[in-house]
């Protein structure tokens, strides 16, 4: 196991998440899935109206908050607080559900997870379930889970519709769909959702009712529900979901089982705490002033709602990213998907060439940190370098998680975890190794330098006349050559002032 | 091991000494420069919800006052049948053909088959255009103001504040609570809103007092 650079004495990494089971890794390392991206024209363009949309939405309305950055910062300070003090918030969690009439799991990763929901539904006798949107329950692939034991579950979420009835995969936090125009969702509809009226248009609105008649049938009859969480209050036990269409009300409420899966890091200690982040999510994710609907709930209320509740606790590689000081900040994110609209790479790439149900700024961080950085040919690896480093989703992150950095950590660890593992240094290794050694002396820096100048012949408009060998031609595929000057700095220093030293 | 232990501790050895965070600075705003129930906390509630395409429909602060607003908002819509929260007042509901209490034995089918409901509501804050329900008599089971596709939710403009902090501790969270902001709406399409999904796709708020 490698060690993280950031880890301080005396803590101990969990074990990583198995990326064998649940969907956090892709099969290509980042690159070779982005160039693909790339070559999508449609995607492309679905992708910078989506984001630009979005983005200016929530500019708009972040922008009237008068003490934005006052909330930023208690957002910050509570989950910091909250990682700090997790077995025992997490205890009290359990106490208080368990008082009010929940019954709490413990999951030590995805399989267990899966193995919990599947029994528990098992026990209801029933064969399908609904379910609300939930990043948790992506993770750990539990649709595959339960499908494999012959139980549908129907993605109620109209952006998981689209991809469910795709045979797709989500590209975003929030927006799964974000990678389809409205033509697209229109065609996947008319295909292969039952009973839909022919004369459908690619009118949003008129979309939006046709999932809204598909899915109500399967509402009225569902007898058992999961769901992920977005918080949950230690001090009273009260689960929490936002959302915007209903499907959420619709789970939570109706079926007679609930089963909610939440990773540990989403507790919170206080309901006040809640003030803050009901403020910094709804004006981060979909850039409104307040979500449609936010739904809290406390164990069991008797003739209100589903009379039988189970909550899910989740580890599946959080234990490892919490003991390391940078990782842990990664346990922050509230899932808002800010980093991701504003991200230069994701606007080009999509979600989809990350691998990860996380994708995105956060994805990039937060996936590594979960499954482990190999040093070999995973390719979570590939994950920390993509990325300009430009540093937009740190100034929009609701937490302050400083992305940016994040994403320097596990380049030093992946670069670190490269060495031990390869006997042959990177050629970037062998480069730097060879820098250092020039620097090192002032003499031979400024020879080095003047040889240097002399490489200026070899490049015409940003490309070397000559083709380069490996691997000199990886760097040069994708960039332009600067051009060395024809006199270095200590030359012309010299030349010009030599008598003012 | 069970489970349980095992992850306590996991959490507990990744964790380390400090077992104490930062401090959490209270530099946000708590409560909001306006009064609750003020003209202006309710006049930008109004501005709120109707920018997220609810109706809001003004009325005076006495039960028949309200009465004669739900039931010009529902026979505007061509409604006569309602169900609503058993705590409703039966002036609130005196002017619609037919209107029945909420026993709690209605099915979610059979509440589908009713086109509105009334309920009230426990607090609203204006600068979200945020209205809580908490599951206690007034505002109903959680399935009653969610299933019927319209949804009349009558506010006093006392509960009325400005801010989300000022709301919430307005709120019990052991209560089953939903807290409604519109009508329900989805961004799923190309990120442009849409209103009306699964939830009642027409809100009326009828502001009282």
């Amino acid at each position: 196991m490698s060690t993280f650079l950031g880890m301080p004495q005396g803590r101990v990494p969990g074990p990583a998440a198995d990326t064998a089971v649940g969907q956090l890794t892709g099969d290509r390392p980042f690159p070779a899935a982005a160039r693909d991206a790339l070559g999508n024209t449609q995607l492309r363009r679905n992708l910078a109206h989506a984001t630009s949309t979005i983005r200016a939405k929530r500019a708009a309305v972040v922008g009237e908050v008068p003490d934005w950055e006052a909330l930023r910062e208690a957002g910050s300070a509570i989950k910091a607080d909250t990682m700090a003090r997790l077995p025992e918030l997490l205890e009290q969690l359990e106490a208080n559900v368990t008082a009010r009439g929940g019954t709490v799991h413990w999951a030590r990763d995805a399989a267990e997870a899966n193995r919990i929901v599947l029994d528990l539904v098992r026990a209801t006798g029933e064969n399908e379930v609904v379910k609300v949107k939930s990043m948790a329950t992506q993770e750990i692939g539990l649709n595959e889970a339960l499908e494999g034991a012959g139980i549908t579950a129907h993605e109620t979420d109209l952006a998981e519709l689209i991809v469910q009835l795709g045979h797709d995969k989500p590209s975003h936090i929030l927006v799964p769909a974000i990678h389809r125009g409205r033509s697209e969702i229109r065609e996947i509809f008319a295909r292969e959702m039952p009973g839909v009226d022919p004369g459908l248009t690619d009118e949003p609105a008129v979309l939006a009712a046709a999932a809204r008649t598909h899915l109500r049938e399967v509402f009225l009859r569902a007898k058992v529900a999961v769901s992920g969480a977005n918080f949950g209050v230690a001090e009273t036990g009260t689960l929490t979901v936002v959302e915007s269409e209903g499907n959420g009300r619709m789970c939570l409420t109706l079926p007679e089982t609930l089963i909610t899966v939440m990773g540990i890091e989403k507790v919170v200690p206080t309901w006040r705490d809640l003030e803050v982040f009901l403020q910094l999510l709804p004006r981060s994710s979909t850039g409104e002033r307040m979500n449609p609907y936010t739904s809290s709930w406390a164990g069991v209320t008797p003739g209100d709602g589903p009379q039988e509740f189970h909550l899910v606790l989740l580890d599946n590689g959080r234990t490892r990213a919490l003991a390391d000081d940078l990782g842990r900040t990664a346990l922050h994110c509230i899932r808002c998907s800010a980093c991701l609209n504003v991200c230069p790479v994701y606007e080009r790439t999509g979600g989809h060439a990350y691998g990860s149900v996380y994708p995105g700024p956060i994805g990039a961080v937060l996936t590594p940190f979960l499954t482990g950085i190999t040093g070999g040919s995973d390719p979570n690896d590939s994950l920390p370098y993509a990325s300009s480093l430009c540093g937009a989703c740190y100034d929009v992150c609701p937490v302050k998680i400083n992305i940016p950095d994040l994403l320097v950590e596990l380049r030093a660890e992946h670069t670190e975890a490269h060495a031990a593992r390869h006997r042959l240094p990177t050629s970037e290794a062998a480069a730097m190794k060879a820098a250092a050694w020039v620097m090192a002396d002032p003499k031979r820096f400024a020879r080095v330098g003047r040889a240097a100048t002399r490489g200026r012949h070899g490049i015409r408009q940003g490309k070397p006349v000559l083709p380069l060998p490996p691997p000199l031609s990886g760097w040069t595929a994708s960039r332009d050559v600067p051009s060395p000057p024809a006199e270095t700095f200590r030359d012309w220093w010299a030349r010009t002032r030599g008598d003012r030293p | 091991m069970s489970a349980r232990d095992e992850m306590l501790a996991r959490i507990r050895r990744a964790r380390g000494d400090a077992s104490e965070g930062p401090p959490v600075p209270g530099s946000y705003r708590v409560a909001g420069e306006h009064a609750p129930g003020s003209d202006a906390v309710v006049a930008q509630l109004v501005d709120r919800l109707e920018d997220y395409r609810a109706t809001v429909v003004r009325a005076g602060g006495d039960d028949v006052a309200i009465g004669a607003a739900v039931a010009a908002a529902l026979a505007g819509r061509g409604i006569h049948e309602v169900v609503h929260a058993p705590g409703v007042p039966d002036a609130w509901v005196r002017g619609v053909h037919v209107a029945r209490s909420d026993d709690g034995t209605a099915s979610a089918r059979d509440l589908d088959a009713v086109p509105a409901v009334v309920t009230g509501s426990v607090a609203a804050v204006s600068e979200t255009g945020t209205i809580a329900l908490d599951g206690g008599p007034l505002c109903g089971r959680r399935a009653l103001s969610l299933v019927p596709d319209t949804h009349v939710c009558v506010v006093r403009v006392q509960d009325v504040v400005q801010t989300v902090p000022e709301g919430l501790g307005r709120l019990d969270p052991t209560r089953p609570t939903t807290l409604i902001s519109g009508p329900s709406a989805t961004s799923d399409i190309e990120l442009s809103r849409v209103e009306g999904v699964h939830g009642p796709r027409t809100l009326v708020v009828v502001l009282a007092g």
